[in-house]
């Protein structure tokens, strides 16, 4: 147990740091701004993609499922990245030009 | 040298995410921070395709499936973001949130099938049977924490977009919450048996767990209201951040750790705020309680309830015409009718007529917190003419008129004054303090709570049944030819 956590304690405490990070982030959020602010998130946990890139990179030639599913994350990935953040700025853009 | 300019790739990228959702909690900068991020995004993912290398200095290949895939990916969800209505922003959301977490899932199955192959190789090699020689816990522990979080997330997002679209209707059995128990219990029992008792043949249990993980997710979120949909979005929201972040564990990738765990935070507690703004717990929520107690609420509400009338068209306009202060209080069903423009219309002609009218938002009425600002803005409705719920509670007493737009339980006091309502305690749109309500609504049915609102049933309400639009597009002709 020790161990583990000596070879991981990077990760260890990046997962604490940011845990606090993100509560701290969007503690005082006007109700306003909550549904947009969940379309953000949503973005940016589209950074899987790069997870699905790395995936995808490496898939040995001829290892069909690994090419196929590969491929499949890559295109799910962008689309959780491009789309979110497109929505995201469509929703923000309403609220912009009222004033 | 170009490992290190990816790893201030990263750091740059982990950095706008931070800052980037800081940002996205104000106002006046969200939009600012959505592209901030936005930009960070692009950085990290340029940078890992051009600069990453594997721990034994290999780069990628495969360049031009990565690209038609980010082109695929790029294209479809440009459009489908440009695309879509304001009215289905929800959806769309629950949508890409499910591709994120099947993109989580995919990648946990991919590399568990290299597990699998080293193992093969490892025994072909003449090596021992067990499992874990050739590889190490934590990495199938977070490779299965991916895939079952995943996989949940995916097909929850699924089921919440096709019950925010109508096509699928709240399906609930007894004894549901114990099967979904046993389902996750299952899960995880089996993910235990699998890393600890290391079993010969590991890949029937792993896809077992990927179709249970499916399952659980439709059935997690099956039983919820769609009015809940939101929170219960925004919670998949959360998962996914978690799932993205078991990829980072997975590839010592710092930027996905962060921006996991980040949203996985802030998404966990943006949950906890939309509950709190319906003044209800997670756990009711989850459990989908709204469902089970309605019918006992209904029922005294509608024994006490009585006779509604109805208002003509063309009282309706002279009441308003003749108004000083309107005050309009939409709800879901002015988005549903896409009535956003009319209603607007509506407004401008009552203002040149000398009435005041102001929009009253309560903080949770549509689909989503803000559904309602979205909405009206997009429509041209002035900001300061949206007015939030205690500050359109101190003007109702000096209110002529309220025309309820397709709005329900968000203005029934029997979350004020019925401690049996299961509603009871969520704060309302006291509209009931103005001097005439006209409620717009299709039918006597219920809103999404499955409650009866003793509302429409006061002596000083009226209803106009119909189509918001429709109505309004009438009542805008009639009011037109008062002059």
């Amino acid at each position: 147990m020790l161990e583990w956590i000596q070879t991981h304690q990077q990760m260890i405490y990046i997962v604490i740091l940011m845990i606090f990070v993100g509560i701290e982030v969007i503690g005082r959020v006007p109700s306003v701004l909550h549904t947009p602010l969940m379309s953000g998130a949503n973005a940016i946990h589209g950074v899987v993609i790069i997870g699905a890139i790395i995936v995808m990179g490496q898939a040995e030639d001829g290892n069909y499922l690994a090419i196929i599913l590969g491929f499949l994350a890559v295109v799910l990935g962008t689309l959780n990245v491009v789309g979110g953040f497109v929505v995201t700025d469509r929703m923000l853009e309403m609220f912009k030009k009222k004033k | 040298m170009e490992l290190n300019i990816l790893t201030l790739c990263y750091l740059i990228a982990s950095v706008t995410f931070i800052v980037g959702l800081k940002m996205l909690s104000h106002p006046a900068s969200a939009r600012k921070g959505n592209l901030l991020a936005a930009a960070g995004m692009t950085i990290a993912i340029l940078g890992t395709i051009f600069l990453y290398k594997d721990s034994e200095g290999n780069g990628l290949h495969n360049y031009a499936w990565i690209f038609a895939g980010l082109l695929i990916g790029g294209v479809i969800g440009t459009l489908a973001a440009k695309k879509v209505k304001m009215t289905a922003m929800p959806e769309m959301v629950s949508l890409f949130n499910g591709m994120g977490g099947a993109c989580a899932a995919l990648i946990s199955i991919v590399e568990f099938n290299h597990l699998v192959k080293g193992y093969g190789a490892h025994l072909a090699a003449g090596g021992g049977p067990e499992f874990f020689a050739v590889l190490d816990k934590t990495t199938l522990l977070i490779i299965l924490l991916g895939l079952i979080i995943g996989s949940i997330s995916f097909a929850g997002s699924m089921i919440a977009w096709g019950k925010l679209n109508g096509r699928i209707k709240d399906i609930s059995f007894k004894g549901q919450h114990l099967v979904n128990n046993l389902l996750i219990l299952l899960i995880f029992g089996l993910a235990a048996y699998l890393l600890i008792a290391s079993p010969a043949q590991t890949v029937p249990f792993f896809y077992a767990i990927v179709v249970l993980s499916l399952v659980y997710g439709i059935f997690f979120v099956m039983p919820i209201g769609g009015a809940d949909m939101p929170v219960v979005i925004s919670l998949l929201n959360s998962f996914t951040g978690v799932a993205a972040a078991c990829g980072g564990f997975l590839y010592d990738n710092k930027v996905m750790l962060t921006g996991g765990i980040l949203v996985g935070a802030a998404g966990t507690l943006l949950t906890i705020l939309m509950c709190k703004a319906m003044n209800r717990s997670l756990m009711n929520v989850l459990l989908g309680s709204f469902g089970g107690s309605a019918a006992g609420g209904g029922a005294a509400a509608a024994a006490s309830g009585g006779t509604y009338k109805e208002i003509s068209l063309s009282d309706a306009a002279t009441v308003m015409s003749y108004a000083n202060k309107v005050m309009i209080v939409p709800g879901y069903g002015l988005a549903v009718a896409q009535a956003q423009h009319v209603c607007h219309e509506l407004e401008k002609v009552l203002e040149a007529k000398g009435v005041d009218v102001k929009y009253a938002i309560h903080p949770v009425a549509g689909r989503m917190p803000g559904h309602m600002n979205v909405l009206l803005a997009e429509a041209d409705v002035s900001y300061e003419k949206l007015l939030e719920m205690e500050q359109a509670n101190d003007e109702f007493k000096s209110t002529d008129v309220v025309l309820v737009l397709g709005a329900n339980d968000v203005v029934n006091p029997a979350a004020k004054n019925d401690p049996a309502s299961p509603i009871f305690g969520m704060p309302i749109l006291e509209v009931e303090e103005a001097k005439t309500v006209i409620v717009n609504k299709r039918s006597m049915k219920p809103g999404y709570a499955g409650i009866e609102n003793q509302l429409f049933f006061q002596p000083r309400t009226s209803m106009l049944f119909g189509d918001a639009k429709k109505a309004l597009q009438d009542l805008l002709a009639e009011i037109k030819s008062i002059g």
